[in-house]
């Protein structure tokens, strides 16, 4: 049954975003927001808005039945998640489900085996797709622990099976320390997340950070090739590419090959996107994780691909089969992102909530700029930072850095500071513009660059 | 005489530094100058807010959670 009316269980540029999706197909938009929201962009484009609770998020878009009776009030008969809040939460899907409403992903019991890392990697292991060597789950025997890092060599990171977000982890560089932290990560895992379940991995050095597009129709599934997107700050994405240009052709194929595989074993629905690591010196990738929802990076795919990602979603939520072969997704060119953030980048990122007094867009061909601003748009200090995404594409990686040069120069967000500068000295940088980078390579950039970083 | 502890920022106002932990400050609760008095999440960053003045707290005007605006009265402090 195709979507008639979708209800947005989100907001920011995300919201935009699904809004514009969901008007190109003639769907009627209901936008769900907390009070501090009432002004928002996504609220002025949809069609209707229905207010579910405070500011706060824990007390609106966290609120399962805050948005289940909007969409029942409004006659909704969908809702997209977005990314973040709720749009990982199995138990939110199944409500949304058993309440007769179609949910924008996939369903309850795939997000759930997906969501816990132990289950999702044995999922990737019977997938026959690489995964970073390790245990096999959970470590429940320090024995057998000491034999598995015996095994793989060290250093080792210790991981919480509970953690999240960059949360409950520690590195380890020999077995010394490994005997001292085992116990002492147990009891930390217990404290933070009320599970003292350990596994270990092995700590890939200076790799890079790749993930894979896919689209399926939870029986077929196809790739939109890949992102790079090692460039992160304090585990956060801060600039992501499509494609990334350093990977060998034979390595791309195997690695997205191996992500539809994983796709397809699980019968994944709708649009998400598999994590790896890889290692450039061995040409080497192994798999972390899928993220079940759309990313805040899709624009990059949709950029090289052609491909709208989230028209797609809502078509396969709306019941059609995925009209793509993967024949059909071409990739042409290279496309850039960088996040705009309400952040002072010369005070150590500080948040700089505000009024948006004056807002200068680029413009031209290969340029888009996907965000929540408006001028005089007051920016709640309630939710994250995010502002916008500046994205460039380009026929080739020089000219879009070049294309992107000059588009940082033409935007302007008056009244409040942003990552603007940061993006600037990125993309004037001698190794950025030689895509000589790892995951680790922004945080040691950073720590000389403050003077560069001042608006 | 009565003096107010202001919030620096606009945020959401926590007057514990965990949802299971006893708060930084009550009611009949000295304060000098560079206690903590509560926490302000701003973009999901947390930022300790201090006491500028000393004496004892008499009133917390916002509730644990309550959403703040910068400059907003937190405390009411009397010496």
């Amino acid at each position: 049954m195709a979507i008639s009316k979708l209800l947005i269980a989100n907001r920011g540029e995300i919201a935009v975003r699904i809004v514009r999706a969901a008007r190109d197909l003639g769907i009627k938009t209901v936008q769900a927001h907390s009070l501090a929201d009432a002004e928002s962009l996504a609220v002025r484009l949809a069609d209707e808005a229905v207010e579910i609770g405070p500011p706060q998020a824990a007390k609106s878009y966290l609120k399962a039945e805050a948005i289940l009776e909007a969409a029942m009030a409004t006659g909704a008969d969908a809702v997209h998640p977005g990314y973040g809040f709720l749009a990982e939460n199995a138990d939110f899907a199944d409500a949304v489900t058993a309440a007769g409403l179609i949910f924008c992903g996939p369903s309850g019991e795939v997000i759930r085996t997906l969501g816990d890392k132990v289950a999702a990697r044995q999922v990737a292991e019977a997938a026959g797709i690489p995964t970073v060597p390790g245990s096999a789950g959970r470590i429940d025997d320090l024995a057998e622990a000491r034999r598995l890092v015996e095994d793989i060599g060290f250093p080792v990171m210790i991981k919480a099976a509970a953690g999240g977000g960059g949360r409950g982890i520690r590195v380890v560089e020999d077995q010394a320390d490994f005997e001292r932290y085992l116990p002492q990560a147990a009891a930390e895992a217990q404290a933070a997340f009320g599970d003292g379940g350990l596994y270990i991995e092995k700590l890939i050095a200076e790799a890079r950070h790749i993930e894979v597009q896919v689209l399926g129709d939870g029986r077929r599934a196809v790739h939109c090739f890949e992102r790079e997107c090692s460039l992160q700050r304090r585990r956060q994405k801060v600039w992501e590419e499509a494609p990334a240009v350093t990977l060998p052709a034979a390595t791309r194929e195997r690695l997205c090959a191996s992500a539809v595989a994983l796709a397809e074993h699980v019968g994944y629905s709708g649009a998400g996107t598999l994590e790896f690591l890889y290692d450039e010196t061995s040409d080497s990738f192994y798999f972390i994780e899928m993220n079940t929802r759309i990313q805040v990076e899709h624009p990059v795919t949709e950029f090289i691909t052609g491909i709208d990602l989230l028209r797609e979603m809502l078509l396969i939520a709306g019941g059609q089969p995925l009209r793509l072969r993967q024949e059909d997704v071409v990739m042409r060119g290279h496309a850039i992102e960088c996040r705009i953030n309400a952040e002072d980048p010369a005070k150590d990122f500080m948040p700089f909530p505000g009024l948006v007094e004056g807002l200068t867009l680029p413009g031209g061909p290969g340029v888009r700029f996907d965000s929540l601003l408006y001028p005089g748009y007051a920016i709640p200090p309630f939710y994250d930072s995010l502002l916008g995404k500046l994205i460039v594409w380009d026929e080739d990686r020089e000219r879009a850095l070049s294309r992107l040069r000059g588009a940082l120069g033409e935007l302007e967000v008056k009244g409040v500071k942003t990552t603007k500068p940061l993006h600037r000295a990125l993309a004037a940088d001698e190794a950025v513009r030689a895509a000589r980078f790892h995951t680790k390579f922004l945080e040691r950039w950073l720590e000389d660059k403050t003077s560069v970083l001042t608006e | 005489m009565s003096k107010q502890i202001l919030s620096p920022l606009p945020g959401t106002f926590y007057r514990k530094p965990a949802p299971d932990q006893p708060p930084f400050k009550d009611v009949g609760d000295a304060v000098a100058p560079g206690d903590v008095i509560g926490l302000v999440e701003v973009m999901k960053s947390f930022n300790e807010i201090k006491a500028d003045v000393a004496g004892k707290v008499t009133a917390f005007l916002v509730e644990n959670e309550d959403a703040v605006m910068a400059g907003q009265p937190l405390v009411d402090v009397e010496d």
